[in-house]
């Protein structure tokens, strides 16, 4: 039977959190068909990281070392996860829901045809095939998504899935492979990236505090910016504080920005419109923190509190302090 | 310089959604049901800078149902200059791997396109997969997330482009023709006028351009159900969230927060 293999990771040098949750839900599934746990590594210098791999549960490493996976260019890693699966004939392969990892999946499907499902929040073996769900219709309502193929392509959303845990003791095997492009048959040059702060947090965090339109102001988000530090979260805003331009876009949750799935999302000035309940529904607990009692967020919270969050958030900060 | 801009039609943002054995319907008691894709404003808004810009045409597809036209009456209300609608009854069950092909032929059959330009995303369907995978079809310059339009080189047949991911803002250059994916912080995208509105509803009656199947020279075997890779038999309503929302009473703010504190220390969750 044929193999599932996990597409891991890394930026420089270092695996992305979500590539260990989607190393543990291969695992998980090709334990449960019976079948070996494959993981593909490309990209420069990152030999070291295969023990790793293997320690935290792949079988095999397809390891591959080359200047052209440098910078995380989508064609050359495409290319040669295609021709690979092409040789070996994979049954899933999965990968982090990150733009890397839909991109490489959406140009290795179509190199395979195969069918690709985008963002799971669940995977699941049923009579012996690959049942991926992922919500649809902008988080409204979910889906169950099925292969009609020999191969499915998954992403899967961060923090949705259980991290693999090491164990010094697993040993398993690593295949060199070589590249499947040559350097001027690449169409796209990266000429440079201006890191940001805060973006990245964002989908990987377990905390994140959010503030809307009800905190006022720019100077209004201080203490909600507080309130994520003290907790070691990340922050968050509506749209409406976007279009105000009290908070950069890249913060912006819901329909029209980011998806997340925090353990713990603190809804700040926030009325709970539908688009911004599309990119956080699916946090596990959720605070609101509003003075209207109808507002409709506190019917997705576990935990409200009606009041002046100009009030409320700044003693939540003082409490948080004297406790952590 | 043709550009085109693929739009899809879909419920609109407000919507309520109804599911019954599988199949969704829904309606909008404040509004249309249907609406062009909100993400694919921006993209025809981008297509109409270029060309204000840079001279030539763009050219509006979809593909779907006959209610798609409503997506080509806005990108034509807005200012696109031709529109295609590809509907069939093969298309029908197509998942991004069959569309992907459909577009990707119909962008051959126009033959003289430099940059294809989509929406992140469709609010429906929501797989974000669609552009990119019409970028590989075609084997063209697969751009994504893309923030900014840099430079459009037509000489040197090349776009320079911002993208906006995980780590920061790439900068990246690619050769034309190209295929990008834009996100909502690359433009403000117009309401279409008055005089925009009308001619599209002439354009819509007159001149609209549909194709089908044979049209394209689309094998049967990959488009609609038979030439896809997945199939989505199941689609349901989130399980209802548990239990009511515990609100916190207390006399004063500060208590309130300390009692908010204690049970998140209680979920484990600080
Ligand atoms: C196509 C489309 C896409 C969209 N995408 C998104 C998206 O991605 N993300 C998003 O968030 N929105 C999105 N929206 C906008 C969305 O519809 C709402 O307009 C927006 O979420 C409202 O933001 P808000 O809750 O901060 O503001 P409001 O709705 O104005 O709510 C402010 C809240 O703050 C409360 N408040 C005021 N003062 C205080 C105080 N002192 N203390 C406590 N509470 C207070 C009020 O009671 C109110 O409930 C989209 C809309 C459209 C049409
Ligand atoms: C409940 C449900 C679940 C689904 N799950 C999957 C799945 O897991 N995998 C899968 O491959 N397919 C899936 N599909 C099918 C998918 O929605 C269709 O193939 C659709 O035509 C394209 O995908 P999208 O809506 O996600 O568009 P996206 O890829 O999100 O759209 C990106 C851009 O492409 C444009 N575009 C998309 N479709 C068209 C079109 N027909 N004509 C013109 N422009 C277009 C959009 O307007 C947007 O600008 C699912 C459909 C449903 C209803």
């Amino acid at each position: 039977m044929s193999a599932i293999w996990v597409w891991v990771e890394q930026h420089d040098g270092e695996v992305l959190p979500v590539s260990w949750e989607v190393l543990g839900a291969g695992r998980t599934v090709a334990e449960e068909l019976g079948v070996g746990l494959s993981a593909l590594l490309f990209g420069q210098g990152i030999e070291g990281l295969a023990q790793d791999i293997i320690q935290r549960g792949a079988d095999k490493v397809y390891l591959c070392d080359d200047a052209t996976l440098a910078d995380g260019r989508a064609e050359p890693y495409a290319s040669l996860l295609s021709k690979l699966a092409g040789e070996h004939k994979p049954q899933a392969i999965l990968a982090g829901s990150t733009s890397s990892g839909r991109d490489v999946l959406a140009l290795a499907a179509v190199d395979l045809e195969a069918g690709l499902v985008p963002d799971c929040t669940a995977l699941a073996v049923q009579d012996g095939r690959i049942k991926a769900t992922r919500p649809v219709y902008a988080g409204k309502l979910l889906s169950n998504v099925y292969s009609k193929g020999d191969t499915l392509l998954a992403s899967l959303r961060s923090r949705a899935f259980p991290p693999a845990e090491a164990d010094a003791g697993r040993s398993g095997e690593t295949v060199v492979v070589e590249p499947a492009m040559q350097p001027d048959d690449i169409r796209v040059e990266v000429l440079g990236l201006e890191a940001s702060e805060g973006t990245a947090s964002l989908t990987d965090s377990a905390t994140i505090v959010s503030g809307g339109r009800g905190v006022g102001g720019p100077e209004g988000f201080e203490p909600v910016r507080q309130l994520a530090t003290t907790l070691g979260g990340a922050l968050g805003a509506s749209r409406a504080a976007v279009d105000a331009d009290w908070i950069p876009y890249a913060m912006q949750v819901g329909q029209t920005g980011k998806t997340v799935s925090p353990d713990l999302y603190v809804a700040a000035g926030i009325s709970g419109a539908i688009q911004h309940l599309a990119g956080m529904r699916t946090s596990k607990i959720i605070v609101a923190i509003n003075k209207d009692p109808e507002a409709p967020i506190f019917k997705v919270a576990q935990y409200g509190i009606v009041g002046d969050l100009s009030k409320i958030v700044p003693a939540m900060v003082a409490e948080l302090e004297k406790r952590l | 310089m043709h550009t085109v801009i693929c739009a899809k039609q879909t419920p609109s943002t407000t919507a309520i959604l109804a599911v019954e054995e599988g199949k969704v319907t829904w309606s909008d008691p404040g509004g249309s049901p249907d609406i062009a894709n909100p993400w694919d404003e921006y993209a025809i808004e981008e297509a109409i800078r270029l060309r204000e810009k840079h001279g030539g045409k763009v050219t509006a597809i979809s593909m779907g149902p006959d209610e798609a036209r409503e997506a080509l009456k806005t990108a034509i209300a807005m200012g696109c200059d031709e529109a295609v609608l590809i509907t069939d009854e093969a298309i029908k069950g197509s998942d991004t791997l069959a569309t992907s092909y459909v577009l990707a032929k119909a962008i051959e059959k126009l033959g003289d396109v430099d940059l294809v330009i989509f929406g992140r995303q469709a609010i429906d369907g929501d797989t974000g997969q669609t552009s990119m995978q019409v970028a590989r079809r075609l084997g063209w310059t697969p751009l994504s997330f893309v923030s900014s339009v840099d430079e459009l080189d037509l000489e040197g047949r090349t776009v320079s482009v911002t993208r906006a991911i995980e780590s920061g803002r790439q900068k990246v250059k690619g050769a034309i023709p190209a295929a990008m994916s834009v996100l909502k912080e690359i433009n403000e995208p117009r309401y279409p006028s008055f005089k925009g509105i009308r001619k599209a509803t002439k354009y819509m009656k007159r001149e609209l351009c549909a194709w089908g199947a044979a049209d394209l020279d689309a094998d049967a075997n990959r488009i609609g159900e038979a030439g896809s890779g997945v199939n989505w038999p199941e689609v349901y309503s989130l399980p209802p969230k548990e239990g009511e929302c515990t609100i916190i009473e207390a006399d004063t703010p500060e208590a309130a927060a300390v009692a908010l504190v204690d049970k998140l220390f209680e979920e484990k969750v600080i």
